[in-house]
C-alpha cells in the first residue's frame, strides 16, 4: 500500500502551470471538502493552484431554467475572474459543460476562458497526462457517470482509468450507469415526482452493487443520489471522485465521504 | 392540435399521478428498455452512422431553408401525376378539407393508416362529428381506438398497455366496431394479432376511402412514402378508390436519392430493424392500379412559425422515429399521456410548445419536462439538439419575447406562475454577483448548521426536495474561508478584477477567529 509514484516525489507534471480553481458555488457552500481535495491533489502533482476570490457561480441554474439574462452578469464575472490563468479546473462536469458550451453564446468575450476550462478528470488525463495520481482508498466503489460528464463533455473512460489506478480501491459496475439520476437542477423540484422516481431507481442500482461508496464527478448529482440513499437508510456514502483521488495512506481517514 | 388532449393538467401534476401507477411504470419500463437495447444494436451495425446522421440533418436543414421552393415543386409534380393538392393553414382547415373530400365520395367510413399528422389535428373526432367513422388499422392505433384511449407513444401508441389489457379491450370492444374477437381469446401475441387481422380484414375489403399520412414526400417526382411493419398501410394505400394523405409541410425531401439516407436512419432508430417490412410509395394516380382519386393535404399548423425560430426550427427535422422517447428517463416514468399532445416525450416537449405556443399552463410546463440529461440528442437520427431547444423554450416561457404566431412577429409576455421563481433567480444572481455577501450568508448558515433539519419538511418549494431526499449536512466552513485561512496570504496574480472582494478588513478579522 505504498503511495504511487506521483505522490509528491519525482512526478510533478503540473509544475509551472498557472491554474485557477473554479470550485463552483455548490462545492463552496455545501461540499468544501471536495474543493480542499482538488487543492490537495493538484498541489501533490506540482500544480500551483490559485483560487480567485471573486468567483461565484457559472450561472447554470439560471441559464438552464430559462433565465439567460440573470446568468449574463455571472458569466461576465466568471470570465473576468479567470482571465489570466493558463487553465481553469473545476470539479464539476455540469459546470464545466455550462462554461464551455454556453458561456460564449451568452457573453462572446468569455470564449477564451471557456476554451481553457477543464473538468478535473480531463485536466488530469489530458493536460497533466496522469492516470495514477498516487491515491490510496481501500473501499469498494461504484461510479455513476453523470449526464454532463458522459454526454456533454464526453469524459469517456477518464474517470474509470483514474479510479482503476487507485490503490486499495475495488471498482464495481453500476447497472444502468448511463441513465440520469434524476437531479437535473430545478427539475428536481419542478418535477419532483419524476425526479424522485429516477433517484429511487438509481439508489436501488447503487445499493445493488454492494459498494461502500458511490462516486461521481459532480456533487449536485451526488446531493440527489446521496439524499435519496440517506432517506432510504442506506449506508452507502456519496463521495466525489476528487476526494478519492486526494486520499493517500496518510490521509485515508480524512476522506470518508463528501462532506465538510 | 388534438382536441382530445384539451384541458389536461400541466406536466408535473399529470406526471406525478402517472409515475405512481405501478402497472404503467412496469409496462413502460419493459417496453422502452427492450426497444432501447435493440436500437443500440441496430445502429452499432453501421460504421457510418454518425455521417448518415449528419447527412440527414443537413438534407433536412437545407430543405427547410428552401421549403417554399420544394413545396411548390412538390405541388406541381403531384398535380402532373394526377393528384390534387390542398393547403391547410391549421388543424381546423385540414379537418374541414378532409371531411369535405370524404363526404363528396358519398361514403361514411374510411380506413386509416397510422398518421401522426391526423392525430395532431384530431381528425377522427372531426370526422365523427360529420357522421363519418374512421377505422384505425395500425394494430396499436386499433387498441387505442377500441379502448377509447389516447395514444401515448409516436411509434407504439398503445405502449402503456400490456398483453392482458389488450386481450380485455379486444374481448369487450371489438364487437361494437365490427367483427368480434374470437371466443376464448388469450393474451398470446399470435392470437391477439390474428384477432386484429380478422377484425381489420373486413374493413380493408369494404373500404372505399383511405386516409393516410406520409413519412416522406419527394419534391422532384411528387412521390409519397409510407414505411410500416404490419402491411395494413399497404392495404389502405392500394385497395380503396380514394386516398387522402394529410402530411406536415416539413416532410418534403428534394430527391429520391435523399431517401437513401432516411430509409436507413428511420427503421434502425424506430423499430431497430435494418429495413422496415413495408415501404409503400405512390405518385399521383395510375389507371387500373390503386386509388383513382388522390388528394394531398399539406398541413402547416404552426410549422411555419417554428421555422421562423432560429433555434427551435431544428425540431422540424424530426422524422418521428421515437428513439428519443425510448431512451428518455422522464418519458419512461411519466408515460406519454402526461405530455398532453399527440407528440409525447422529448420531441413533444420541444415540438408541442412551438406548434401550440406556450400560453396554456400545460404547454408552458413541457419545456421543463426534462432533466436535460441529453440521452435524446445522442440517439436522434437527425441530430436535433433537444436540450438546447428545451432551454431556449424555457427562456421563452419565463422571459417572454418575440415569437411568430400565424406568420406575424408578436411579443409575448412571460407565462404566468413564474413570478416567485424569477425573483429567486434574480436574488441568487445578485448574491452570486456579490461574493462578499454570499460569504456572509454561507458563514451564517455554517454557524446555524446544528439547527439545520436534514429531514423535516422544508417550507415552500423546498418541500418538493425534502419529501424524498435528505439534505447534505452543512459544512463548518465554506471553501473560500478555508482557502483564505490556509492560503490567503499568497500573492495574487496582478490585474484581477474586483480586488475589493478579495481581502477587505472584514476578511482580515475573520481569519483571526478561524480555528
Amino acid at each position: 500500500m505504498a503511495d504511487g509514484p506521483a505522490a509528491g516525489r519525482a512526478a510533478r507534471p503540473g509544475a509551472g502551470l498557472r491554474v485557477g480553481l473554479f470550485v463552483t458555488c455548490v462545492n463552496d457552500t455545501l461540499y468544501p471538502g471536495t474543493g480542499r481535495a482538488v487543492v490537495t491533489l493538484l498541489e501533490r502533482l506540482g500544480v500551483a493552484v490559485d483560487f480567485p476570490m471573486e468567483q461565484s457561480c457559472c450561472g447554470q441554474p439560471q441559464f438552464n431554467t430559462g433565465y439567460r439574462r440573470a446568468a449574463e452578469p455571472l458569466v461576465r464575472r466568471h470570465a473576468r475572474a479567470f482571465a489570466e490563468y493558463d487553465y481553469v479546473v473545476t470539479p464539476s462536469g455540469s459546470c464545466a459543460a455550462m462554461i464551455r458550451d454556453n458561456h460564449p453564446g451568452i457573453v462572446p468575450d468569455s470564449a477564451p476562458v471557456a476554451e481553457r476550462t477543464y473538468e478535473l478528470t480531463e485536466f488530469l488525463v489530458d493536460v497533466l497526462g496522469v492516470t495514477d495520481v498516487g491515491a490510496y482508498y481501500p473501499h469498494t466503489v461504484t461510479y455513476h457517470p453523470t449526464c454532463h460528464g458522459l454526454r456533454a463533455l464526453r469524459l469517456g473512460d477518464r474517470p474509470r482509468r483514474l479510479l482503476a489506478a487507485v490503490r486499495g480501491l475495488t471498482l464495481v459496475e453500476l447497472p444502468g450507469a448511463e441513465e440520469c439520476c434524476g437531479f437535473g437542477g430545478t427539475f428536481a423540484v419542478k418535477n419532483a415526482a419524476v425526479s424522485a422516481a429516477m433517484g429511487a431507481d438509481k439508489a436501488a442500482a447503487v445499493m445493488g452493487t454492494g459498494a461502500e461508496a458511490v462516486c461521481t464527478v459532480d456533487n449536485s448529482c451526488l446531493m440527489h443520489i446521496g439524499g435519496t440513499l440517506s432517506r432510504l437508510g442506506s449506508p452507502v456514502r456519496p463521495v466525489h471522485l476528487a476526494e478519492i483521488l486526494a486520499a493517500t495512506a496518510a490521509t485515508g481517514a480524512a476522506a470518508e465521504g463528501s462532506s465538510g | 392540435m388534438s382536441g382530445t388532449f384539451l384541458g389536461m393538467p400541466a406536466f408535473p401534476r399529470a406526471a406525478a399521478e402517472s409515475t405512481g401507477d405501478a402497472r404503467l411504470r412496469a409496462n413502460l419500463r419493459h417496453a422502452t428498455r427492450t426497444i432501447r437495447d435493440k436500437r443500440a444494436r441496430a445502429v452499432a451495425e453501421l460504421p457510418d452512422w454518425q455521417r448518415l446522421r449528419a447527412a440527414g440533418a443537413a438534407v433536412k436543414d437545407r430543405t427547410l431553408r428552401h421549403l417554399d421552393h420544394y413545396l411548390e415543386q412538390l405541388e406541381r409534380a403531384v398535380t402532373e401525376a394526377g393528384g390534387t393538392v390542398h393547403w391547410a393553414a391549421d388543424a381546423a382547415e385540414a379537418n374541414r378539407i378532409v371531411t369535405g373530400l370524404v363526404l363528396a365520395t358519398g361514403e361514411r367510413e374510411a380506413v386509416k393508416v397510422k398518421s401522426m399528422a391526423t392525430q395532431e389535428t384530431g381528425l377522427n373526432a372531426a370526422l365523427e362529428k360529420a357522421g363519418i367513422r374512421a377505422y384505425e388499422t395500425d394494430l396499436a392505433e386499433l387498441i387505442v381506438q377500441l379502448g377509447d384511449d389516447l395514444p401515448s407513444h409516436i411509434l407504439v401508441p398503445a405502449i402503456h398497455r400490456n398483453r392482458g389489457e389488450i386481450r380485455d379491450i379486444f374481448r369487450e370492444r371489438m364487437g361494437q366496431w365490427g367483427r368480434p374477437a374470437p371466443d376464448g381469446l388469450t393474451d398470446r401475441p399470435a392470437e391477439l394479432a390474428e384477432a386484429a387481422r380478422l377484425h381489420l380484414r373486413e374493413k380493408f375489403l369494404r373500404a372505399r376511402v383511405a386516409i393516410s399520412g406520409a413519412n416522406f414526400m419527394v419534391a422532384e417526382t411528387g412521390t409519397l412514402v409510407v414505411v410500416e411493419s404490419e402491411g395494413n398501410g399497404r392495404m389502405c394505400l392500394t385497395l380503396p378508390e380514394t386516398l387522402i394523405s394529410v402530411v406536415g409541410i416539413e416532410k418534403v425531401v428534394p430527391t429520391w436519392q435523399d431517401l437513401e439516407i432516411f430509409l436507413q436512419l428511420l427503421p434502425r432508430s424506430s423499430t431497430a430493424e435494418r429495413m422496415n417490412p413495408y415501404t409503400s410509395m405512390w405518385t399521383g394516380t395510375t389507371d387500373g392500379d390503386g386509388p383513382r382519386d388522390f388528394h394531398l393535404v399539406l398541413l402547416d399548423n404552426g410549422r411555419t412559425d417554428a421555422l421562423a425560430d432560429a433555434v427551435g426550427r431544428q425540431a422540424l427535422r424530426c422524422i418521428r422515429c421515437s428513439a428519443c422517447l425510448n431512451v428518455c428517463p422522464v418519458y419512461e416514468r411519466a408515460g406519454g399521456h402526461a405530455y398532453g399532445s399527440a407528440y409525447p416525450g422529448p420531441i413533444g416537449a420541444i415540438l408541442t410548445p412551438q406548434l401550440r405556443g406556450v400560453t396554456s399552463p400545460l404547454d408552458a410546463s413541457l419545456p421543463y419536462a426534462s432533466s436535460l440529461c441529453g440521452a435524446c440528442y445522442d440517439v436522434c437520427p437527425v441530430a436535433i439538439n433537444i436540450p438546447e431547444v428545451l432551454v431556449h423554450l424555457r427562456e421563452r416561457v419565463v422571459e417572454g419575447g418575440e415569437v411568430t404566431v400565424r406568420g406575424t412577429r408578436t411579443r409575448i409576455r412571460p407565462a404566468r406562475g413564474h413570478a416567485a421563481e424569477r425573483a429567486a433567480m434574480r436574488a441568487a444572481g445578485w448574491a452570486f454577483g456579490h461574493p462578499r455577501l454570499l460569504r456572509a450568508g454561507q458563514r451564517l448558515a455554517g454557524r446555524a448548521r446544528r439547527l439545520q433539519p436534514r429531514r423535516l419538511p422544508l417550507p415552500g418549494p423546498g418541500r418538493a426536495w425534502s419529501a424524498t431526499r435528505d439534505l447534505p449536512p452543512l459544512p463548518a466552513e465554506p471553501f473560500r474561508d478555508w482557502w483564505q485561512r490556509t492560503r490567503g496570504d499568497r500573492q495574487a496574480p496582478e490585474g484581477r478584477a474586483d480586488r475589493a472582494d478579495r481581502a477587505g478588513p472584514e476578511e482580515e478579522r475573520e481569519r483571526g477567529e478561524s480555528p
